[in-house]
């Protein structure tokens, strides 16, 4: 195991930030520390990094306990949100900073400074100054000083959070090619539920300062072990006393073993899916079924239409609490 | 910085009756108390040409006081320097009780008078009947009537000037740089030369530029614990003071002469002042 976490808790003032955390994220890996803003990833990722301190519990690195090491000398490298450029030196000094404060020879900061620009398409920026870049080119910056160091682990907390969807989405390609090629044991903090699914070999989803699941984007998806994982992942509907996913519902227009009968109260057509609200009479809100465009042309749906609805065989479904309680 | 460069907008104003009234009520209030009152010094300066000028600010005496002086500024730029950079680091760093207290306290020199500072000094310095002082005295350290006790006079009056200058600057540039300087394996003491002082330095130059001239000019306090003895602790303000309090004319051109080169260097330090203020925006 790369990083162990052990019987953390931290909190500020009144407000636990995290209860009782334990994880082991392995070598190697690309994982997401996934939940919502103010859930405490953003605590647990500075605490692995030294930036925080922890109330109890301890954190290894690399099989070394880092938990009263200062974070200068725990060897990872962190990035953050808003870049942290170090807005007086140049791009190359940037990147170079780490080794030069570590007094390595002029000629090896020179030549891993331009290895590590030419890893992140920078090299051509190399005189330039922090501010003569855009935000995706100065967290390019940022992850190259990061890993200039040779970090043991790369951490990065929100790294794509402050950028516009179009340079996020390249961004985080780009991330999970050089982390396929770098190799480095990679932590990330993220709220984006689609970001953490597409980039992460693993997820950790953490509310309320409390680890709620870990496991492949596949595990979390497929078999969520809770109301909160289910919703946070993605869409969530409810039927008969579960959630289930919008698209995990089949809606004919005629009765078959099962389903539940309703009446279309709403079509919404957004790009190739077609959302649909059903009223049923024993949902107090209506179902939402999503479907291809085809696929609702093809079964004739519009407003108005009688139709039956049931989770497709192998749906993930997670029995609702509260409902099941009101229902009794 | 430059995603927070503002826009170019152009407000509409209606044109005001009170425009031009204003403007003039203005120019004549700064010509009145300021512009005209600084012009007669020149003039009066000069009045007996440049040669008496320049004999004038050869005396001994002078050369003494403006040597005594700088070294005074000097001193306190230099203590005023260390401190308010620890100070304004203290202060917008770290969560301590009585922060806000202290963030206070260091406006006092401004609101108190110099008299009062130096007084104040006395009260505590003084080598005969000082709370401290005949400790000091007995160690063989004389305070007041003495360099020491001018230097401290200069220092307290001058105290707030580099750390209102250098406490907004670090409020803005908050603490992730140092935070990834640290991460990225930096000592304290790296972080702090290599990060922080480089964010800082413009407006610590100002308040160093501040600091100097409110130095230069100081009068009050040093005036109460000198003694203003010439060719000891008669500084150039001292010396002014003096000589325009003589009889004769080469007294007078002397206080004059000596007013017009403290004002000539407030000028450059406003100069220098104005000259760094865009770069500080421009960073």
């Amino acid at each position: 195991m790369s990083i162990r976490v052990s019987g953390v808790n931290k909190s500020f003032g009144d407000f636990a930030a995290l209860t009782d955390i334990d994880l082991d994220l392995p070598s190697g890996q690309l994982t997401a520390l996934l939940g919502p803003s103010g859930g405490g990833k953003s605590t647990l990722l500075r605490i692995i990094a030294g930036l925080e301190l922890g109330d109890t519990g301890t954190v290894e690195i690399e099989g070394v306990d880092a938990t009263r090491l200062p974070a200068r000398k725990r060897n990872v490298g962190f990035v953050f949100q808003h870049y942290a450029a170090f807005r007086h030196m140049s791009v190359a000094d940037n990147v170079g900073f780490g080794l030069r404060v570590r007094k390595r020879p002029k000629a090896e900061v020179r030549a891993r400074t331009q290895e590590m620009l030419e890893l992140v398409h920078l090299a051509q920026f190399a005189d330039r100054l922090p501010a003569q870049l855009s935000g995706g080119q100065r967290q390019r910056m940022a992850l190259a000083r990061a890993l200039a160091i040779e970090p043991s682990v790369l951490l990065l907390d929100e790294p794509f959070g402050a950028l516009d969807a179009k340079v996020r989405k390249e961004l985080r390609d780009w991330l999970r090619r050089l982390h396929d090629e770098v190799h480095v044991t990679t932590v990330f903090v993220t709220h984006d539920q689609e970001e953490a699914l597409e980039v992460a070999d693993r997820i950790v989803v953490i509310n309320d300062g409390r680890v709620e699941q870990e496991g492949t984007p596949d595990e979390l998806y497929d078999a969520p072990a809770g109301e909160f994982v289910m919703g946070f992942l993605g869409p969530v509907t409810t039927l008969a006393g579960h959630l289930v996913r919008p698209h995990d519902l089949e809606v004919e227009t005629h009765t078959f073993p099962g389903a539940v009968a309703g009446e279309v109260a709403r079509l919404t057509r957004v790009g190739f899916e077609v959302r649909l609200e059903v009223a049923v009479p024993e949902e107090p809100a209506p179902v939402l079924v999503t479907l291809t465009r085809a696929d609702a042309a093809r079964k004739e749906l519009a407003e108005g239409t009688r139709v039956w609805v049931l989770p497709v065989p192998g749906a993930s479904r997670v029995p609702v609490a509260g409902l099941a309680a009101a229902r009794r | 910085m430059a995603d927070r460069t503002p826009g170019r907008v152009r407000t509409v104003r209606q044109p005001s009756a009170l425009r031009w009234p204003l403007r003039i009520a203005v120019v004549v209030y700064l010509v009145l108390l300021v512009v005209w009152p600084v012009a007669i010094v020149a003039v009066k300066t000069f009045e007996r040409g440049t040669g008496a000028v320049l004999h004038a600010l050869a005396q001994p005496e002078v050369v003494f006081a403006f040597e005594l002086s700088a070294a005074n500024a000097v001193w306190a730029v230099v203590i005023n320097t260390v401190f308010g950079v620890g100070i304004s680091l203290l202060l917008v760093r770290y969560e301590f009780p009585g922060r806000r207290a202290l963030s206070a306290l260091i406006d006092l020199p401004l609101s108190v008078s110099p008299v009062v500072v130096g007084l104040a000094l006395l009260l505590v310095y003084s080598g005969r009947t000082g709370w401290f002082g005949p400790v000091l005295e007995g160690l063989g350290l004389q305070v007041i009537y003495a360099q020491p006790g001018m230097i401290m006079a200069t220092a307290f009056v001058s105290l707030p000037l580099v750390i209102r200058e250098v406490v907004p600057v670090l409020h803005e540039i908050g603490t992730e740089q140092e935070q990834a300087a640290t991460s990225l394996g930096a000592s304290p003491l790296q972080t702090f030369l290599r990060i922080t002082l480089p964010a800082i330095r413009w407006a610590l130059l100002y308040g160093v530029v501040l600091t100097l001239a409110r130095s230069l000019g100081e009068f009050g306090a040093v005036n109460v614990v000198s003694g203003g003895v010439a060719m000891r602790t008669q500084t150039a303000t001292l010396l002014v003071q003096e000589r325009y309090n003589q009889f004769g004319a080469d007294s007078t051109t002397a206080a004059y002469a000596a007013s017009f080169v403290l004002a000539l260097l407030a000028i450059v330090a406003l100069v220098v002042v104005s000259s760094l203020r865009p770069k500080e925006h421009d960073r």
